[in-house]
This record gives structure tokens, sequence and C-alpha cells, in this order.
């Protein structure tokens, strides 16, 4: 007993958290290391012109941060959103940063060159303040991950402690693979529009356990709606990372296989209150 | 929203640049350049009003007890207090340092 604690502690002290890493000291983290390269760095001051208009202060990479290098030896780009600057919400300039990267890795594909993609989404969905041209921009990610998953596995990581909401959840679910954490959170809409919306009888957003129970990386994982459920372990994201690479492009994308999700979706009763446990029940059904 | 500027004397321009912190709640990003010899200029955004008498004794405090190098500084301020300014600032200055 005494060694298997022992043993615990210096794993603990070792490992290195990921989820309390910054965005631009993740996706060093996880490119080979001396291999990061920032493209539009925050000198280039390519900042929202949006928000100051509205009396918020911008942030010089406008929250997202993307950088070329290696992933396991081969050519990949990484765009990683910061959750601190203004809930990783997606504007013009964030948005068009991922989308453009996105784009040059398919190019980079036509040309011989195979860039796999990372994305590390922390992120409320679009950001209010810019309206129509966030939402635009979120749907150029979109069709660019859609493009690039036919050349290289696209890999979004939801590690926490934010998660990944509104149009950018949809980003998730048209990834290639989806890695996530215990600390993470996926969902279309957050718990507070939900509690807004439905009343709090419905859904208490401040009931933690309830709100993870749904929505959670242990939850989706169990669920079959992400792929790899991994400790908050900096060492441990990278190695799943490369595991998923060498598999190589899924038979079929998640997205692809929408009838089955939508025939489960109508085999449910609701005329009772699904829990947690129903839910893995009813996306686990048959092998998918 | 303030926009606030600033400028102390200071040496020779510093070697490096640098990128400290995040425009979080009571957090701030602080850019550092190389400068103009002789001169330390710095400009802040800050999305607290009327706080420019506070900016200036905290520069002026710190900037008495070491010699600068010449740099401009962007800082992008989202309510930080005092304190963490000043340590994001010293954070700031040890990594252009050692560039």
């Amino acid at each position: 007993m005494i060694d298997v604690s022992a043993n615990t502690v210096a794993r603990l002290l070792e490992s290195r958290s990921f989820v309390e890493l910054g965005a631009r000291q993740r996706a060093r983290a996880l490119l080979d290391e001396g291999s990061f390269r920032e493209l539009l760095d925050p000198f280039d001051r390519v900042t929202s012109p949006w928000l100051p208009k509205q009396g918020i202060v911008t942030q010089a990479d406008d929250g997202v941060v993307v950088a070329k290098g290696t992933i396991d030896g081969q050519p990949a780009v990484i765009a990683a959103i910061e959750g601190a600057f203004q809930g990783g919400s997606m504007g013009e300039v964030g948005g068009a940063k991922i989308a453009g990267a996105l784009e040059l890795a398919a190019e980079d594909n036509r040309n011989g060159i195979p860039t796999r993609a990372v994305l590390l989404l922390e992120t409320g969905g679009v950001r209010l303040q810019e309206a129509n041209l966030g939402l635009a921009a979120i749907a150029e990610i979109q069709a660019a991950i859609v493009e690039l998953r036919d050349y290289q596995p696209v890999i979004g990581v939801v590690a926490g402690s934010v998660g990944c909401f509104g149009g950018m959840s949809i980003a998730a679910g048209l990834c290639s693979y989806l890695i996530v954490t215990r600390e993470a959170r996926i969902g279309l809409n957050g718990p507070q529009v939900i509690e807004q919306e439905a009343g709090l009888d419905e859904y208490d957003s401040r009931d933690r356990p309830f709100i993870w129970s749904l929505t959670g990386g242990e939850q989706r994982y169990a669920s079959g709606l992400v792929d790899a459920y991994v400790a908050d372990d900096t060492d441990a994201i990278r190695a799943q990372l490369h595991e998923l690479f060498a598999l190589g492009k899924p038979l079929q994308p998640r997205s692809r296989r929408y009838a089955w999700f939508l025939q489960r979706l109508a085999d449910v009763d609701t005329r009772t209150q699904l829990d947690a446990a129903a839910v893995r029940t009813l996306y686990e059904g048959d092998a998918q | 929203m303030e926009t606030l500027s600033f400028e102390f004397a200071a040496g020779q321009p510093a070697r490096g640049k640098a990128l400290v912190g995040v425009v979080g709640s009571g957090d701030l990003e602080v850019l550092l350049e190389p400068g103009q010899a002789g001169k330390l200029a710095i400009q802040v955004v800050t999305s607290v009003n009327g706080a420019e008498q506070r900016w200036k004794s905290l520069f002026e405090r710190m900037f008495r007890e070491q010699n600068l190098p010449a740099l401009n500084i962007d800082i992008h301020d989202f309510g930080a207090t005092p304190g963490v300014v000043r340590l994001r600032l010293e954070q700031g200055l040890e990594e252009v340092g050692h560039d």
C-alpha cells in the first residue's frame, strides 16, 4: 500500500498539467521540441477592429495562437484558443487565423507536403461583439476542417477549463478525432444559456456534478462522441496525439455517420427525463 | 477604456522582445520591444478609467530603482491591480534581458 501511494505521489509531482497552460504554452508543448514557429505573432499586432469601438481592450493575438512545426516528426500546424481572453470567443481576426491556417495546410497537402492539424478548443463560441463576422469565421473554419480531413487527420483537443460550445462545438464534431480530459465540456449551448431558456428546474448551471455528468469529458467519451479520454497531463496528451496521428484518417469521420445518431435520437422517449446513464446506453447501442 | 502614454529616460536599446500575460480578468499583457536609445516609451490601454495617476506612480517607483534599457512597451490591461502590473513588468524585463 505504501509503495502504491509513494508511486502515486511521485507521478503527481512529475506530471505537468495541460489545463493550467496558456494557449501559447499549450501549442509549444504539443509540437516537437524546438520546432515551434508562430505565424502572425502578437508583435504583428493584427487585432480585432471591433472591440475598441465597444470599449473593450484587445489582445495582441486576438486570443488565437497559430504555430507551425512538427508533431512526431511530421509537418503540422496547431491553432490554440486562449480561453482567458473574452471567454475564448471567436471574432473576425482570430477566426480568420484558424481558417487560414487550415486552408494553407490543405494547400500544402495538394503540393505534396503532408501537413496535419491540431485545434486546441477552449471557446464559448462566436464573439457576440463581432456578431455575423464571428459566425462567418466559424463557418470558414468548419469548411476548412472538412476540406483538410480528406488529406490528413484534423485532431481537436478540448482540455478545459472553458470547454467548447456554440458553433465551435460543431467544428469539434467535424474533426477526425477528438481528445478530452475530465475537466473538458462539449455542448452546443452553454449551461447558462440552457438555464435561461429552459428554467432552473430543468437545468441548474451552478450544479457542477450535474453539468459535467451530461456534458463533461468522461460522459462524452462513454457516449462515443469523442475518441480519447486522457488525464490532465501534458505528456499523456502529446502521446495520445501521436497515437491518433499514427492511425491515419478514420475510415469514416463521425459527422458522416449522422444517420446512425439521428436514428438513436428519433428513438428517444422524451416523456421521461434522460439522465447521464440513459444517454450512454442510448449512444453505445450496437457497434457504431 | 482609456489610452495613456508615458515616457522615461533609459539607456541603450534592449536586445530582444518579449510578451507576458493575457488580457483576462484581473490580468494584463505586456509587449516589450527594443526602443529608441535613451527613451522608454509606454502605452497603456486599460479597461479601467481614471487611473492615470496610479499608473504614473507605479512606473516612477519602479524605474527609480533600476536603470532600464530603451524599450517600447505596450500594455493591454483588463483591470489588473498595481501588484500584478508590477510582477508582469518585472517578468517581461527579465525575459528581455535574457534574449
